[in-house]
């Protein structure tokens, strides 16, 4: 049994989908998704245990054989991220019981609960597969999934937004495409290692050259790189909160996974650094969009819509921690995947909470909300401080190590104007705080109290585990550094 | 270099280039979808081209034969195809959305419309403007 867990993890999923739809129900529908997603996560937790004492596992498809059938293969990075998106989806779904009952109409319910379970599913076997073709069907039944998502709502913006990121989704996965037809040109191979073997041989080829250069176009244009993040604020901003949630925690940081895994194991950085100035280009482009988009984020009106700049902000921490391309980099990389995840749950969810009472975004409704539902707000404020990076939140473990690393480099000046751009971020953060605490209510009501217990538990779940992994650091650093060791160890 | 030759490759770039240009050159979004259609299908081409080995017959297994072209891409196609497919439906299930959401499939009209509610976001965050329809909506419920 535990042997077939790399593909028991992606397998249950969609199959569950389907089955949503015959048990129609929504009560039970969103009963039964919390139970797929908790089993896909219990299997990761064994997958990641197994990996971590015992090494890479290897799994194949059907019986045959590597370079011939597809394989799934564990290592700590994608062990480490499947913890990560299968851990954030089960608390979102717990969440979503009530949200969507607000959000969205009894009869779009089991149709919620069958896309979250697909795009679930995408979301893993892109983590779990090393077949180049095989992770482009699963960032498609992912990115299928998410239109769908995003466009289930009532607010007729989210249709737009969606058709946005339907084009620019599609453009980035045929792109990919591409990239992986040119590198099967010149080996006749699809599965990651035998193509890390073979691709050494073709390094000079222009074909090569240009597959890389296609792949790295159509990544960055679904893990949302400035100037390539055009189709993520609004998408976020009008998609119903918990697809908000779950999207800003997992489906980026999936797109950065891939990045890592064909940058580190499949091009190998010798080829990264003789053929493209990536570094630098990373570097200009992961600062610009820290700053343009934290900027941004200051101007908006639409809670949602701000953090929504802010997590095209935050992946340009992710992306500077690339440009350094050191081990140290690598791990504050891989830090702030999994510590940015945890932050924008916490603070979508409660938004959600936020929306399930008052029924809206709009920052300025949330005048004098913090005496109404002191815990929802609690868990915004604190999420928010996260992504400044104060001490004892998980964003300060994060920036720190990105510093660290910074300075290691001998990066110093960017090492001050990532301090500076943490500056932005209280700006914007300040001023959800202003509307909450110091504006006068405009509403009179009496009718808006606290969210529910089902939404107070999971937001507080990660609100609370913001501040863990803020204070006890050994198991995301631990990780973070045995997958950067390892990535760096295999060329 | 043998250009004429490599014809099907100059195909796939035209192909690709048309569907992009009309991505993001036309207004209308079931024209935009048409582009991305195109776009894809010139990625269909260059998997199908590179399959294809010169002199050689579909691979199935016969005496007579000797040389055959490789099945694996033309797979890989079917599936990228049924992909496509999917986003296409997709994508024109949207525009029906956004055609009874907004009225119209042009995207000045629908950024026009969609101005003009930020507009009012604006107003209602920084100006004068009555803010009792919020309460009544939570009223209503």
């Amino acid at each position: 049994m535990t042997a077939h867990f790399p593909i028991l993890q992606v397998i249950i999923p969609l199959l569950a989908a389907p089955l949503c739809l015959f048990i129609r129900i929504p009560r039970i529908v969103g009963i039964f998704a919390i139970l797929v997603s908790a089993t896909a996560f219990l299997i990761s937790c064994g997958l990641l245990q197994e990996v971590i004492t015992g090494g890479t596992l290897s799994y194949q498809l059907g019986g045959w054989a590597a370079p011939w059938g597809i394989e799934y293969r564990i290592d700590k990075l994608n062990g480490y991220l499947l913890l990560l998106v299968s851990g954030v989806s089960t608390i979102v779904l717990v969440a979503a019981q009530t949200s969507i009952s607000k959000e969205l109409p009894e009869n779009r319910h089991t149709f919620f609960y069958t896309a979250y379970l697909l795009c679930l599913t995408g979301l893993l076997g892109i983590l779990a597969t090393a077949d180049a073709f095989n992770l482009f069907v699963f960032l498609e039944i992912s990115a299928l999934s998410s239109y769908t998502l995003i466009a289930i709502g009532t607010d007729r913006r989210a249709l737009t937004a969606s058709y946005q990121y339907l084009v620019m989704g599609t453009i980035g996965a045929t792109f990919i495409i591409i990239g992986v037809g040119l590198m099967y040109m010149m080996t006749g191979t699809l599965n990651m290692y035998d193509l890390a073997e073979r691709l050494p041989a073709v390094y000079e080829s222009k074909t090569v050259l240009s597959a890389f250069g296609f792949f790295i176009v159509g990544v960055c244009l679904k893990l949302a790189l400035f100037p390539l993040h055009l189709w993520l604020p609004n998408a976020y901003a009008y998609a119903p909160s918990i697809t908000t949630a779950f999207l800003a925690a997992t489906s980026t940081k999936v797109a950065v996974y891939v990045l890592i895994r064909y940058i580190f194991s499949i091009f190998g950085i010798e080829f990264v650094d003789m053929s493209l100035p990536l570094g630098d280009i990373f570097l200009f482009l992961g600062l610009t969009g820290i700053f343009v988009a934290s900027v941004a984020a200051i101007y908006q009106l639409n809670i949602k819509r701000l953090f929504a700049y802010s997590s095209v902000a935050q992946i340009g921490y992710i992306i500077l921690g690339l440009a350094i391309e050191t081990e140290l980099g690598l791990t504050a990389t891989l830090l702030h995947l999994f510590n940015h995840a945890l932050m924008k749950a916490a603070i979508f969810l409660a938004i959600g909470a936020v929306v399930y009472r008052i029924g809206s975004a709009q920052l300025s409704h949330y005048a004098g909300l913090g005496k109404k539902m002191p815990w929802t707000m609690a868990a915004i404020v604190a999420g928010g401080l996260s992504l400044i990076g104060v001490p004892l939140t998980v964003g300060f473990v994060s920036k720190w190590y990105l510093v660290v690393a910074l300075l290691d480099k001998g990066w110093w000046p960017v090492a001050v104007l990532v301090l500076i751009s943490s500056l932005i971020a209280v700006i914007y953060v300040w001023r959800v705080v202003e509307w909450i605490y110091l504006t006068p209510p405009r509403i009179i009501t009496d009718e808006i109290k606290e969210a529910p217990m089902s939404q107070l538990i999971p937001i507080w779940i990660l609100v609370l585990a913001n501040i863990y992994f803020g204070v006890d650091t050994r198991l995301t650093v631990g990780v973070s550094k045995l997958a950067a060791q390892s990535l760096f160890g295999v060329n | 270099m043998n250009i004429i030759g490599l014809y099907n490759y100059w195909i796939v770039v035209v192909l690709m280039l048309i569907g992009f240009f009309i991505v993001i050159a036309h207004e209308n979004l079931i024209k935009k979808l048409v582009g991305l259609s195109i776009f894809q299908t010139s990625v269909f081409f260059l998997y199908i081209s590179m399959g294809k080995v010169a002199g050689a017959t579909a691979p199935i297994l016969d005496e007579n034969y000797q040389l055959y072209s490789n099945p694996l891409p033309h797979v890989l196609i079917l599936t990228a195809i049924v992909v496509g497919i999917a986003t296409t439906a997709m994508g024109l299930a949207l525009v029906v959305r956004i055609y009874e959401a907004y009225g119209s499939i042009e995207e000045s009209d629908i950024q026009v419309q969609d101005n003009n509610d930020r507009l009012e976001d604006y107003l209602e965050a920084y100006g004068h403007k009555n803010d009792t329809h919020l309460f009544n909506q939570d009223k209503d419920e």
